[in-house]
């Protein structure tokens, strides 16, 4: 009843400010809708026993992790949106048209369709929902109606479309290499896992992988990325950072589940660690001559991707470690986009070149930004700390102890480049440094973000932890 | 004689050609039309079993696949008036012989899979190689409505796999995909509109401005 309730509410709410803006397309009713969401996804946690209505739609431990993390997120961003739309236009440029039935009635679609990605439980069902989400975001994505969104959002459509097609077609090899049970629903994929077809599952998995992976913006197949989020709005871009890649994760983690329960880990593992050291190589390359905060974002984010795949390949506390790295990517990322938006708010753009004593003009937002590096990079006492060093650890458990050496020292080049930037942002030189406002709505919600992956890394609440185990469970791993 | 199912497989197959082969939009369009018109009438001729869900499902796939869609393309090139697709990445009779070589290495693989029977043997052989020549498409052709084409034949090839499977996927999720497909090709239409409006062209290779420095 709950989850259907999950799916309904903000489907309507989208609907209704689609066909009728005056009374739906108000950032009061994505405020609302995103607060109700959140209220009744922890009614979820309080009451386990409303799982879901069958055995299609249910809502697993890790399920219900990403959809915390969507609907938090959500929250955040419905509060974000108030103080965004009050905001005056920054003063490059003309004011495109903001808020709107486009902006209103996408924002709360998307929230549904990530819903039904979290809530499904049938691989096929997954892709719909996948692909609802991939639709829903492009509207946003080109927002600010000008050249480059345009561009942006056309090869977002191109590339994202050419990979959800083949995504549907792995779901259809997954079809086809079973032989028992409800056809490509997942727990029954899981039981009868060792009687999948080896051949069938191989080429599965390999189109599923391309597919959710250039969803999500794994290297080689990240290249809409940095152009989608340095052209999206920063809180859209927050949302797809967060949220988009979170619903990419879940149709991949439930796939690589399948295929290492059927045994056919020895070449899964290869193909994921490989997707994953080549992103972390890709993301250290072009941070180097990065100029924008944004596409920083961007390439840090198909770090984290990268991150979140080595999880899955390695296994074991591997899973774990992807788990609980959703989450801490998730929040990190949300909030470092929102204290970016702040700052395009106030000085009209993303780049460096515009943006330099952040920490005169905008103190919070810049003091967050500088938290949101922090975080970014793995550090003390942020959840990604944990995480990372999780991670990381269970690489050098494994029998891939090389990878491992090969991500720490990733890692710390990565960070130079990063810190570099966001140094000369936050403490650089500039002529005219006057202070900004910063609104409630603006701050209030990126902080709400990061004092939620704070507790993450300070303590780990007992339910969460248990929900983390079972969600490893789930997916073939366990409690470090 | 062809049995009319392999008639029907041979004839999506054919299509595909002729969208490889013509440099005039609209043709173009039109093959994708009668490509959908065949795809929607093949699963009421491969099983002839009636029942409510798959007369619905063969009016969907009607509608959507050889009636909205090609209606809602047509427009667009219409009102961007453009027609003919001038130089291609790789030529017309290059992409002929690329696509040709797609069916051969098709039936090849087919023929190796583990697939139930023969005639599933020529849907998956034909899927495979409806699924390369729209990535061929997509990646080969300049003008911007080309690739939803391509993307257009993508989709239909990964359908004709999807009939092997039909007793295994669900009705609701074949729905699903319909209404997917619909809703993708409408937002590429609309990008299209504001990239023709933007920078008179509908010439991809314009959309260059996002770039690593």
């Amino acid at each position: 009843m709950i989850v259907l309730l999950l799916l309904a509410v903000p489907a309507a709410a989208g609907a209704l400010a689609l066909a009728a803006p005056r009374v739906g397309a108000r950032a009061g009713t994505v405020l609302g809708v995103s607060l109700l969401h959140l209220v009744l996804v922890g009614t979820l946690w309080a009451l386990p026993a409303q799982a879901g209505p069958g055995a299609w739609i249910s809502v697993d431990a890790l399920g219900l992790l990403a959809l915390s993390l969507v609907s938090f997120t959500f929250a955040a961003v419905g509060c974000y949106v108030v103080g965004y739309l009050r905001h005056p236009a920054p003063r490059s440029g003309a004011a495109p048209a903001r808020g709107g039935r486009m902006f209103a009635g996408c924002l709360l679609l998307l929230l549904a369709a990530a819903t039904l990605v979290c809530v499904s439980q049938h691989m096929a069902l997954l892709w719909v929902g996948l692909e609802a989400v991939t639709l829903s975001v492009a509207p946003l994505i080109y927002h600010e109606r000008n050249r480059r969104s345009l561009e942006a959002v056309w090869k977002y459509l191109v590339l994202s479309s050419v990979g959800i097609a083949l995504a549907l077609l792995g779901t259809f090899f997954l079809a086809t290499a079973q032989e028992a049970g409800t056809p490509l629903l997942f727990s029954d994929l899981m039981r009868g896992a060792r009687t999948l077809h080896p051949g069938w599952l191989q080429a599965a998995f390999v189109f599923l992988l391309l597919g959710y992976g250039l969803k999500m913006g794994l290297a080689p197949l990240h290249t809409w990325k940095p152009d989608t989020y340095g052209e999206a709005p920063s809180l859209v871009g927050a949302l797809m950072a967060a949220d988009v890649t979170a619903c990419a994760f879940l149709g991949l983690a439930r796939v690589t589940a399948v295929a290492m329960h059927a045994g056919i880990g020895p070449f899964v593992q290869p193909l994921l660690i490989g997707f994953a050291l080549l992103s972390l190589g890709v993301a250290a390359t072009f941070m180097l001559g990065q100029r924008d905060l944004k596409r920083m974002l961007a390439y840090s984010s198909v770090e984290h991707m990268g991150l979140l795949a080595l999880g899955l390949g390695v296994g074991g506390v591997g899973s774990y470690g992807a788990v609980y790295h959703l989450l801490n990517n998730g929040l990190a990322k949300a909030f470092a986009f929102l204290a970016v938006g702040n700052i395009v708010l106030a000085t009209g753009t993303a780049r460096l070149d515009g943006n330099r004593a952040l920490l005169r003009r905008v103190p919070l937002s810049a003091g967050l930004l500088l938290a949101g590096l922090l975080a970014l990079t793995g550090s003390p006492p942020f959840g990604t700390f944990l995480s990372m060093l999780l991670l990381v650890r269970a690489t050098w458990a494994g029998p891939f102890r090389w990878a491992a050496l090969l991500v720490c020292a990733l890692l710390a080049v990565l960070f130079v480049p990063f810190a570099a930037r966001v140094l000369e942002a936050t403490y650089g030189d500039h002529p005219t440094a006057e202070r900004h406002r910063e609104g409630p709505w603006l701050i209030g919600a990126p902080l709400a973000l990061a004092g939620a992956l704070l507790v993450l890394g300070l303590f780990l609440p007992v339910p969460l932890g248990d929900r983390l185990a079972a969600a490893a469970v789930t997916l073939g791993g366990q409690r470090p | 004689m062809l049995p009319l199912h392999d008639g029907l497989v041979l004839g999506v197959l054919l299509l595909n050609f002729f969208v490889l082969g013509t440099s005039r939009l609209s043709s173009g369009i039109r093959s994708t039309a009668l490509q959908g018109a065949a795809l929607a009438a093949l699963p009421a001729v491969l099983h002839p079993v009636w029942s409510f869900h798959k007369v619905l499902l063969v009016l969907g796939t009607l509608a959507v696949k050889s009636i909205l869609i090609p209606t809602f393309l047509l427009r667009a090139i219409r009102e961007a008036s453009i027609r003919r697709e001038v130089e291609p990445h790789v030529g017309f009779v290059g992409s002929l012989l690329l696509g040709a070589l797609a069916v051969a290495v098709a039936f090849t693989v087919a023929r190796r899979l583990p697939v139930a029977s023969s005639e599933s043997e020529l849907l998956v052989a034909a899927s495979i190689a409806t699924v390369t020549i729209g990535l061929l498409v997509i990646v080969t052709r300049r003008k911007a409505i080309n690739q939803v084409i391509g993307y257009v034949l993508l989709e239909n090839g990964i359908y004709l796999y999807g009939l092997t499977q039909s007793d295994r996927v669900p009705f609701l999720v074949e729905l699903g995909v319909l209404l997917d497909v619909f809703v993708g090709v409408f937002v590429m239409g609309i990008v299209l509109f504001d990239i023709n409006r933007e920078f008179d062209s509908l010439d991809s290779a314009r959309l260059v401005h996002l770039r690593e420095r």
